[in-house]
């Protein structure tokens, strides 16, 4: 982890709690899909939830959003319980289901205007509001036209608008890339930094792509059959499971120097093995350096170096023994979610 | 200088664009007061659902079609009267005696114009649960749930579009059956304004009713079932379509326990000023409906807060 980071880092924990969760869990007759997990959700942030299909991701947001009621356990979201204040909660965050749920047979802006009517927005505001994020999400220029003339990508902004309409401070994104093309993805992904860092709202998302997690991200909780395995951030969970691999060649004639390489400060561990030596560090880029300086120093020579990063996908299999890949869930989940993925490439 | 006046030039496109964000940023938070009675949303929700229905060319027209439709064909086919008037050696005044008997009016035909009326509306009604289905099934409920509006209203906004459909086809309706020769005697702004309380009384009932049934559902076949074992018994097993009084005894006792029966009877009163058939007066069709309608709507409400989240 670089300093940055790390300043990064203690600031978003200094920072207040936007969401607060306390061992919540959510049955369905028998079924265990969240099973008492507990995370805070820092202001400000992008926090995800990663894991595979019936992790528990999307029962977690619907139990937030309210639309289901938690079996145990308690959150609250920006102070506000959500099982007594359910309405206030509902009023104050604003949702991007996984789903399209636009009316497919009215108009851009009138499916925003919809929604603002939803949220008890008066209609002197939220026309001007709908067509101010339209333009945001680039649209304004289908504004007018029906939905169910709509590409995947722009249904997916709309979606995007009308999560924004009630003015949130905290936005929850379900999914938001399911099924969209990589550039589409790289557009939503522009919009919910931009939303971040414009306009400083915290996002929760939940995805099962490990990339988006790793470039949206500022912290990420690892969820698996209904329980966090691990919460942190990329560059942490990364590090966690043993940090950088830095590959050093030697000439190989020369004495072993194992005990010295171990003694750098940041090296965690070295093995040697021929003209090589496998040196593990959180912070591989200064670690390397320090080795290149002292096996010099010493008027050796080194004949080659590389230095490789741990990705998430390692990490990801380290902390649920398994690839991230698709499970089946219950038969109503993975209906709604191929018909999104068919919607998203029309 | 020149480089002093560029410099300026550049400074003041990016206070410009500074000032812009800075203008953005304050039209995107400065929320506005929010409107938060439990009936907000309401209308929205409910003309959402008409919008779908008048912008729809072939929706709208085939609405309208089909009330002339069964007029036209059914009631001009379905000719009872022409068993009175084939009679050998028949009077007009025995017909007209022999109609006022079994129809209380002029004709089969204008004793089948009022029972159509409530037909188009419990047909009108029984679909409204579709459109909760679908709106389930093409995840625009969630969206709604996820908002703060009113679970009921967003029950009550699906009964109501169903209500106003129902209650302007209706009105369409009555008038093709004016058009195709029914008795116009007792036709009257009181009596019409009268007969639509009824109706609309009716259509709320019904509609509370198979909203109240989509509720738990999200598949469309078992929607289409449930309409299907409804509809006709409802209609069959009314005074809409043939008189109560050549029914049998059992039969006629499941009719009077028929909310459509009433509709039909109050209607009949109201526009052709036949006695009531179900041997009720006015004042009992309104009492009956009314409960119906409070009562259904006021079930529909309350499992709305139950069924609507899980």
């Amino acid at each position: 982890m670089s300093n940055q980071e790390s300043v990064k880092q203690t600031e978003y924990s200094q920072r207040p709690s936007i969401v607060k969760v306390e061992n919540l869990s959510k049955s369905f007759g028998s079924l265990k899909a969240v099973d008492g997990v507990s995370f805070e959700v820092k202001e400000g942030e992008i926090f995800g939830f990663l894991g595979p299909n019936g992790a528990g991701k999307s029962t977690t947001i619907n139990v937030l959003t309210t639309l289901l009621r938690a079996s145990g356990g308690k959150a609250e979201i920006a102070g506000l319980d959500i099982q007594k204040h359910s309405t206030e909660v509902r009023r104050s965050v604003g949702v991007v289901p996984q789903e399209y749920t636009a009316d497919e047979d009215l108009t851009g802006l009138q499916n925003i205007i919809l929604c603002a009517d939803l949220y008890g927005i008066p209609r002197s505001n939220s026309r001007s509001h709908a067509i101010e994020l339209l333009k945001l999400v680039e649209l304004e220029d289908a504004a007018n036209r029906k939905v169910s003339t709509y590409s995947g990508g722009m249904r997916r902004r709309l979606e995007l608008a009308c999560g924004l309409i009630n003015y949130p401070k905290l936005l929850f994104l379900d999914e938001p890339t399911l099924g969209l093309d990589v550039q589409t993805r790289a557009a939503v992904w522009k919009y919910i930094r931009m939303l971040k860092e414009s306009y400083h709202m915290t996002l929760f998302l939940t995805t099962h792509y490990l990339e988006e997690a790793d470039s949206l991200c500022d912290r990420i909780a690892i969820i698996d059959h209904g329980h966090i395995i691990k919460i942190g951030t990329p560059d942490e969970l990364k590090a966690s499971i043993g940090g950088d691999v830095i590959v050093v060649g030697v000439v190989e004639t020369e004495p072993d120097i194992s005990s010295d390489i171990a003694k750098i400060n940041l090296v965690k561990d070295v093995k040697k093995s021929g003209g090589e030596y496998r040196v593990k560090s959180e912070i591989g880029e200064e670690a390397s350096i320090k080795i290149i300086d002292m096996i010099r120093s010493r008027g050796l020579h080194v004949t080659k170096i590389s230095l490789t990063k741990p990705t998430l996908d390692e990490a990801y299999l380290e902390f649920t023994g398994r690839t991230l890949r698709e499970e089946e869930t219950n038969r109503m989940a993975m209906m709604s979610q191929r018909m999104t993925m068919r919607r998203a490439r029309s | 200088m020149a480089e002093n006046i560029s410099i300026r030039a550049v400074t003041t496109a990016e206070e410009r664009a500074l000032e812009e964000e800075r203008e953005q940023e304050k039209a995107f938070r400065a929320a506005p007061k929010l409107n938060k009675s439990p009936l907000h949303g309401l209308w929205a929700l409910t003309n959402r659902d008409l919008i779908k229905w008048y912008k729809n060319p072939i929706q709208l027209f085939i609405s309208l079609i089909q009330p002339i439709v069964w007029l036209g064909l059914f009631g001009k086919a379905l000719n009872f009267g022409a068993f009175i008037s084939s009679q050998p050696g028949i009077t007009p005044a025995e017909i007209a005696a022999l109609n006022l008997k079994e129809f209380g009016t002029t004709s089969y035909f204008s004793f089948l114009s009022a029972g159509m009326l409530a037909f188009i509306i419990l047909f009108t009604a029984a679909f409204s649960g579709m459109s909760v289905v679908f709106d389930k099934r093409f995840g625009f409920m969630n969206k709604a749930l996820s908002t703060p509006v009113g679970r009921g209203a967003i029950v009550v906004g699906k009964i109501l579009q169903s209500v106003i459909r129902s209650l302007i086809q209706a009105a369409i309706v009555l008038g093709i059956a004016v058009g195709l020769g029914m008795d116009t005697s007792h036709l009257n702004a009181l009596s019409i304004a009268g007969a639509f309380t009824i109706l609309f009384l009716m259509a709320f009932g019904l509609s509370s009713l198979f909203v109240m049934l989509a509720l738990r559902g999200s598949d469309w076949q078992t929607q289409m079932a449930i309409i299907n074992l409804l509809n006709l018994p409802l209609l069959f097993a009314s005074n809409a379509m043939l008189p109560i009084t050549i029914m049998p005894d059992w039969l006629k006792n499941v009719v009077k326990f028929n909310p459509v029966s009433y509709a039909v009877d109050g209607a009949r009163q109201l526009l052709l000023g036949s006695p009531g058939s179900l041997g009720v007066p006015l004042w009992v069709d309104f009492g009956v409906l009314t409960a119906f309608a409070v009562i259904l709507s006021g079930l529909g409400i309350v499992l709305s807060w139950r069924l609507l989240s899980k």
